[in-house]
């Protein structure tokens, strides 16, 4: 079993996904360079965060069209699991893979903090370590992490179980204050229609250790290698 | 034939454009009144095309695939023919 964690130019987080997954978790994951066209080897991707491409013309629009994209177009459509952290959400998103899109925060600054998540399903391949009301402590840092869908889309979200987290605070309320970015209903995370591709802000690579202040983010990882262990 | 390309994006109205926010607070600040602050894009595009029709299909495809986020932008193509 092995992981692809693609870099980008910018890319920024890829070595500390890397070290997660294979000092944490314990799974074999290999750094891949964006121009590789051939992922079949791969039985999972995690496109990590960062500024790729100097976040020029969108935050991941350049990104989203690099050869790499089609082969992971190509693996999401045969059920492998692929998470898009931070900035991969944004690729992820403009690639079309997610739906929605992430804008300027509603205050424009940089924010760069831990935030609790409210784990709202554990029925996709990166929350079933999880139970559903959990709530997660992991950071963010972006300033383009405001996620906006249509209504159309986003009640196609709701009804399908597709948001799989939401920034709440200490009562697991969804309030305003709880949401960093203005986020429409405090999304930081969603799941494609077919539940193997999940896109968050948050960075839980970032809180996957004790020493790190939450390991709350190492489950995602752990239930992702579980579905592939188990597929 | 050499055409330009003047391409504007925008955000939907409706949408939160928090940097013409800013603006529009910082001009309040200088003693400027303004109703509203929006920002756009521009870029500007030169290309080869046979005809003006066929270069403004090629810009059109360039924003949707590219230049603009079909989710959240507005796009509008201005074009002239270069000496």
């Amino acid at each position: 079993m092995s992981i692809a964690i693609i870099q980008f130019g910018g890319s920024n987080c890829d070595l500390d996904v890397l070290h997660v997954l294979q000092d944490v978790v314990g799974i074999d994951a290999e750094l891949v360079w964006y121009k590789e066209e051939d992922l079949d080897r791969f039985e999972g991707i995690v496109v990590p965060g960062g500024f790729s491409y100097g976040d020029y013309l969108r935050a991941g629009a350049i990104a989203a069209r690099t050869p790499v994209m089609n082969s992971i177009k190509k693996l999401a459509y045969t059920g492998k699991p692929i998470i898009g952290i931070c900035n991969g959400f944004q690729v992820l998103a403009e690639s079309g893979l997610l739906n929605g899109a992430l804008t300027t925060n509603e205050y424009p600054k940089f924010r760069c903090e831990s935030k609790l998540l409210r784990v709202e399903t554990k029925d996709t391949p990166f929350t079933s370590k999880f139970k559903k009301g959990d709530i997660i402590s992991v950071p963010i840092a972006h300033m383009e992490g405001n996620f906006y869908a249509d209504e159309v889309t986003l009640t196609m979200l709701n009804n399908n179980g597709q948001v799989v987290f939401r920034y709440v605070d200490v009562n697991g309320k969804a309030t305003d204050e709880a949401n960093p970015n203005g986020s429409q209903e405090n999304i930081a995370g969603i799941v494609n229609a077919k539940k193997n591709v999940l896109g968050m802000m948050p960075h839980p690579e970032r809180a996957s250790e004790d020493v790190l202040g939450s390991k709350d983010g190492s489950k995602i990882f752990e239930s992702m290698a579980e579905f592939i262990s188990q597929s | 034939m050499q055409y330009q390309a003047d391409v504007t994006i925008k955000l939907k109205s409706g949408m939160l454009d928090p940097e013409g926010t800013t603006i529009k607070r910082a001009l309040e600040h200088l003693g400027y009144e303004a109703n509203s602050v929006r920002t756009a894009k521009k870029y500007t595009i030169e290309l080869q095309a046979e005809n003006i029709h066929d270069a403004r299909e090629n810009v059109q495809e360039m924003c949707e695939k590219l230049i603009a986020n079909p989710i959240i932008h507005n796009y509008s193509i201005s074009l002239r023919e270069l000496e």
